[in-house]
């Protein structure tokens, strides 16, 4: 697919791209959110400038087996000995707008320790730190889209938004795909967390049916017997417009 | 399954930890890369003019030929990966390595002026902004098919100004509020 997108030589000029479909309203969050504090002086006052696709956004960095070390996948098993908490399995497809699988594409992951406290010098949090526990991971999807996790299941833990102020447990996750406009970083979240409500990161989203996609689902399909509860993330990236754009 | 795409979220203050501590690319060219090397510096403030020490900078961009890079771009010896990804500093600051792109096709038969496309993450940030880095003096600029989109009296945010202590060190300015803001693109 990616071969159509790269200019023959000597045809630089009057290249066909085919771009991206744009997000339904609502369905991601605004830059300019009060209730997150951070927002405030750091989202964008002036209109975006719309850019029609051209071959700088379609195309993007590509990542490989190279990327990838051994225990990358496998949160728990990089130290010593096993980290405390509750052990994880966090599965998942991830797909185009269109269901097709995005394969052999970079997922990077991170997150607090089982306390509720991240392996980063700026964190304060006074909950324990695990020393056998660091809680980075990245891995690539396979050739249907799927990828898999072990680790621990992330704590709660407060920030200095508003006053007594939780971030609901979750797990950070960054993705490529095939264009430097899928590139998309979010948070995935636990299933029937209470602190949902009162969270201003995961409210910033309008749509209440988009804020659900980010909460993944128990699955008792990639629970491992006498071992780890699974959970299901599966990601949707952009998808391509179904027409090239004729310019 | 709905195929509504996934929402994106801030990557937090602690984006460091998955992201840039072991997984930094300030050079975005090797040696072998051709090229007019470019050592390229962001500096990042918030709608105050306060440095921004937690964001995180993306970059793509095309070979000095105007080809964007298609194979492994983490293989072993490749002169030319065109990512570069780095954490801002404590100043706001981070400075990347590369060369300075050609010219890429644009749409129709137009040519697009050498540019850097740029994603800007950071705690504050709910989704990606995204930006592009021109070059100051550039004649190819005035033409350029995505800087005539943008109102003429924003389109010196684009332009990276050259530093005048050392040669080849270019110095990109992101307001990312406020009255100096930087143009932002809807991509």
């Amino acid at each position: 697919m990616s071969s159509s997108l790269i200019p023959a030589k000597g045809k630089h000029l009057g290249e066909t791209v085919v771009g991206f479909r744009r997000h339904e309203p609502g369905t991601q969050p605004e830059y300019f959110y009060p209730a997150y504090r951070a927002t405030r002086l750091r989202a964008p006052s002036q209109p975006l400038i719309f850019l029609p696709h051209t071959l700088s956004e379609v195309t993007g960095p590509v990542f490989g087996h190279s990327d990838i070390r051994p225990n990358d996948q496998d949160l728990t098993g990089q130290h010593a000995g096993e980290p405390l908490g509750e052990r994880i399995i966090v599965r998942g497809r991830v797909v185009d707008g269109d269901g097709h699988a995005v394969s052999n594409s970079l997922i990077e992951i991170w997150q607090a320790n089982a306390a509720g406290r991240y392996t980063h010098a700026k964190d304060d949090h006074p909950a324990a730190l695990d020393p056998n526990f660091t809680g980075t991971g990245r891995t690539l999807t396979d050739e249907d889209g799927f990828y898999s996790f072990v680790t621990i299941k992330p704590g709660a833990y407060p920030w200095r938004n508003h006053d007594n102020a939780w971030r609901p447990a979750h797990i950070h996750f960054s993705l490529f795909g095939p264009a430097f406009v899928t590139r998309l970083v979010t948070q995935m979240y636990f299933p029937g967390d209470p602190l949902f409500a009162y969270d201003p990161i995961l409210q910033s989203i309008p749509d209440e049916r988009a804020r659900q996609r980010l909460v993944s689902k128990f699955d008792l399909e990639t629970t491992k017997p006498e071992w780890a509860l699974g959970y299901r993330f599966d990601i949707v990236l952009r998808g391509r417009e179904s027409t090239p754009f004729e310019r | 399954m709905n195929f509504t795409p996934t929402p994106s979220q801030t990557v937090g203050p602690y984006l460091h930890l998955g992201l840039t501590d072991a997984r930094s690319i300030s050079r975005v060219a090797g040696d072998a890369a051709k090229g007019q090397r470019v050592w390229l510096t962001f500096r990042v403030v918030d709608g105050d003019g306060a440095p921004v020490p937690d964001a995180m900078i993306e970059l793509w961009q095309a070979d000095s030929e105007g080809t964007y890079a298609n194979q492994d771009s983490s293989a072993d010896g490749a002169a030319f990966r065109g990512f570069g990804r780095l954490a801002t500093a404590e100043d706001g600051s981070c400075t990347f390595e590369t060369i300075r792109p050609g010219c890429v096709p644009g749409p129709g038969e137009t040519a697009q002026a050498p540019h850097i496309n740029v994603s800007i993450l950071g705690r504050g940030v709910l989704k990606r902004l995204s930006t592009r880095v021109y070059f100051a003096g550039e004649q190819a600029n005035v033409a350029d098919p995505v800087l005539t989109l943008v109102p003429e009296n924003r389109r010196a945010t684009l332009l990276a100004q050259p530093d005048p202590a050392r040669t080849g060190a270019w110095i990109f300015d992101v307001h990312l509020r406020g009255e100096r803001e930087t143009v932002f693109f809807d991509v």
